[in-house]
């Protein structure tokens, strides 16, 4: 189950929020097929936000297809986000590749910014 | 869609003289929102919602209640006025006794007992601070189960703390049963986030209704060069050496070559209307009162 934290001040709209916590979840393995979501009710509870902020951001997972409202029932994962579990290879080689970068003199803002910049070329047109 | 409270025309006269704290106000409020009644102190909120639970009459026009008058619709209504009216000499254990034997068939016992979870039960109302006497009153108020809660600036007293929880047990009768909720407030903050509908109330009328969304959507905030605003509605514009900052409801596309354009914040947009009051109101379609005798806004 997950537990959404909400930031005012973050300028993201608080359903957008829930959204990507809702993903950051899925990628990172935290929800998975089958899971159900909290309810509305249990969500504005803990988070005193208004309910259909909660209904809005469960309709754009829907409409992304990752999770499907079963009548009665609530909210369920039907999907997972990403294939890079936290001990895949990738994960090796990218651990490599930065102990190099570091090795030759770049700094931390230097290699996020060298990522960001490949990221950008790769994805680039991709909406994901 | 139906209303949870309507009023055409509605004014309301305290005495002879001096300005009338609400004038000529049309409005509607559709089931199942909540709704932020907001405006500077003396704006007219505290006479609108007891206009509204039927406590005074008004002095010209309607309001209506779940499709009735709000004589009929009592027992569907909560109101929590400003100053929480309760026994002092009761306990809190007799206070809630006295909410049930005044709501037979209506009362929900775990949700009232919930809320005054953290109180001693045998303490007397007179005893309370002004924060646990807020509980005691929205325990009374949601034990009610209603269909409309009216709430006077509720969170006025409450520490942080407290505000978040009362808030999310608010929320989640919402989300549980489709209570349209009403609250006033001077400080946004309180209820932004919770709120999904407007009222701006100043000077006895209504300035701004509408979903929350809607009603931002309407306004745009520019800074730019100075110039020109036509076709926009300018709602508050400020000059500083060539600079211009306006709010601005736009009226077709903004240039975006002119104009840096963005959408104001809540904040932004209250703060704009009540510095002008000369701006036109904006009611947005779902809050403008329905046709059947319509009185304009």
């Amino acid at each position: 189950m997950v537990e959404y934290r909400i930031d005012r001040r973050s300028g993201v709209a608080t359903y957008l929020q829930i959204v990507q916590q809702t993903k950051q979840a899925l990628r990172l393995g935290l929800l998975e097929p089958g899971d159900r979501l909290p309810t509305a009710r249990e969500v504005v509870e803990a988070t005193a936000i208004n309910p259909n902020t909660v209904l809005k951001a469960y309709r754009e997972l829907e409409r992304e297809g990752l999770v499907e409202a079963r009548r009665g029932l609530g909210t369920f994962v039907r999907r997972t986000l990403g294939s890079a579990p936290a001990d895949s290879p990738l994960r090796g080689e990218l651990a490599d590749w930065a102990a190099r970068a570091r090795a030759a003199g770049l700094e931390r803002d230097d290699v996020t910014a060298l990522l960001a910049s490949v990221l950008d070329q790769l994805y680039e047109g991709d909406d994901t | 869609m139906t209303s949870a409270l309507e009023a055409h025309g509605l004014t309301k006269r305290y005495g002879r003289r001096g300005s009338p704290a609400l004038a000529d106000c049309a409005f509607r409020v559709p089931a199942g929102r909540v709704c932020a009644l907001v405006g500077p102190n003396g704006a007219g909120k505290s006479t609108l919602l007891t206009l509204a639970a039927g406590l005074t009459r008004p002095t010209a026009g309607t309001v209506r209640v779940l499709g009735t008058d709000p004589a009929t619709a009592r027992d569907r209504i909560a109101h929590v006025a400003q100053d929480k009216p309760l026994y002092p000499q009761l306990t809190v254990a007799d206070t809630l006794r006295m909410g049930a034997e005044l709501n037979p068939g209506r009362w929900d016992a775990a949700t009232a007992d919930r809320i005054v979870a953290p109180l001693d039960r045998g303490a007397r109302v007179r005893a309370l601070s002004g924060g646990q006497r807020t509980r005691v009153a929205l325990a009374l108020a949601l034990g009610k189960r209603p269909e409309l809660l009216l709430l006077d600036e509720p969170m006025a007293d409450l520490d942080p703390l407290a505000r978040h929880q009362l808030m999310g047990t608010l929320m989640a009768d919402a989300a549980e049963r489709g209570t349209t909720i009403v609250m006033s407030s001077h400080v946004l903050g309180e209820l932004e986030g919770a709120c999904d509908h407007l009222l701006l109330v100043a000077g006895g009328r209504v300035r701004l209704g509408g979903d929350i969304d809607d009603v931002l959507a309407a306004h745009t905030l520019l800074t730019g060069p100075v110039g020109d605003l036509a076709p926009h509605t300018v709602v508050e514009s400020r000059v500083t050496g060539r600079q211009l900052t306006a709010l601005v409801r736009h009226d077709g596309p903004v240039d975006p070559t002119a104009w840096h354009a963005r959408t104001p914040t809540l904040e932004d947009l209250l703060l704009a209307h009540l510095r002008s009051p000369e701006a036109p109101p904006l009611l947005t379609p779902s809050t403008s009162p329905g046709t059947d005798g319509t009185v304009a806004a």
